[in-house]
């Protein structure tokens, strides 16, 4: 099955950014599924993905209206290249060990839990809805992480160089939360999105109050990874996406 | 508490309450196994609320719990069995009363 190819309007790729974010994370901690370390995670990191999987369908689906050429959720999902895919190169490193995992997912959800909350009152009504509903959602993640995080560093010596380990790995990656371009540019302009470098000082505090917590101190900033709101990402997510989306590009239409 | 198996992580077991509703009484609704109490809370919530069970959660390590011992249940409740007087159902319901 060929790719589709899409017309790219400030307000559809702004949706499409959002809901790859939310889709690519989702499928990372849904590849946890049978492998986490206890079970009670197991059901936790499932719920996450799940949450996570819900917030994209509701952002594709979103996006097929604005785009209005008759492509649904599962279109966009599955039929649209690595370098169509504009979600954060945060989200689409590899999973690593379970503290990496949780580190990935804290510096995420400390951003994308007040980026809802603002959000919510967004001018476009759509966007202010899923916005809502996913910002219940992300502050659980956030809890959720951060009590790992903090347990996992202020744990066992080998606990804490895990979670050393996976913060000096995944820090570069945090510039590209509070980056805008034209397009971000355009929509915060239109009241449609909120400024995500206005949220920088929100996500160092959160994250700073939890890394103390943990006995951890917060890395330096120093030369950060750009490229996914673009298209150009890591080698990692085409992989992740050849087993998304080989289901669909083998049978089209397959359902179940 | 038995000691768990070696392939078993050797975390502390909670028993989780949940609460439907307003009302209604917390209920025991199993059990997890957690490091401390607020991961026990979170993983009452990720097991036992996925599908809109509860408004309130309750997590008790379950070494809190004292249990009657099933060797001692003919003295515990076998007594009991002949009491019938103590059913109520030895009265005459008015039928204006309607259903008990």
């Amino acid at each position: 099955m060929t790719s589709i190819r899409l017309a790219e309007t400030p307000l559809l790729t702004y949706v499409l950014r959002r809901a790859d974010d939310a889709l690519v994370l989702g499928h990372r901690l849904s590849e946890w599924c049978g492998k986490a370390p206890l079970m009670e995670e197991e059901m936790a990191l499932a719920n996450m993905g799940l949450d996570l999987i819900g917030q994209a369908r509701a952002l594709y689906t979103y996006a097929g209206e604005v785009e209005a050429k008759g492509h649904d959720e599962d279109a966009l999902a599955y039929l649209r290249d690595e370098r169509a895919y504009r979600n954060l190169l945060l989200v689409e490193q590899p999973n690593g060990d379970f503290a990496l995992t949780m580190v990935r997912q804290l510096l995420y959800a400390a951003f994308a839990d007040p980026y809802w909350r603002a959000m919510m009152a967004s001018r476009d009504a759509t966007l202010a809805a899923i916005a809502a509903k996913a910002e219940k959602e992300t502050a659980y993640h956030l809890r959720h992480s951060a009590e790992w995080v903090v347990r996992l560093g202020d744990g066992t010596a080998e606990s804490h160089a895990r979670i050393v380990r996976a913060l000096e790995k995944l820090w570069p990656f945090t510039g590209e939360l509070f980056e805008t371009d034209d397009v971000e540019r355009e929509m915060i302009a239109a009241g449609i999105a909120v400024d995500p470098a206005a949220l920088r000082d929100t996500w160092r505090g959160t994250v700073s109050a939890v890394l103390a917590r943990a006995t951890l101190t917060m890395p330096e900033d120093g030369w950060m990874q750009s490229g996914g709101r673009g298209g150009r990402h890591s080698e990692h997510l085409g992989h992740l996406l050849a087993e998304l989306q080989s289901m669909q590009r083998t049978i089209p239409g397959a359902t179940w | 508490m038995t000691e768990p198996a070696a392939s078993e992580p050797k975390v502390p077991l909670w028993e989780v309450f949940i609460r439907a509703r307003n009302g209604l009484a917390h209920k025991h609704v199993g059990s997890l196994h957690a490091a401390d109490a607020t991961l026990a809370l979170q993983a009452a919530r990720d097991l036992y609320t996925r599908r809109g069970e509860g408004l309130s959660i309750w997590v008790v390590p379950s070494a809190a719990i004292t249990a009657s011992d099933p060797a001692e249940k003919g003295m515990m409740f076998e007594p009991t069995a002949s009491k019938v007087y103590r059913h109520p159902t030895f009265y005459e319901i008015p039928d204006e009363v309607g259903h008990m």
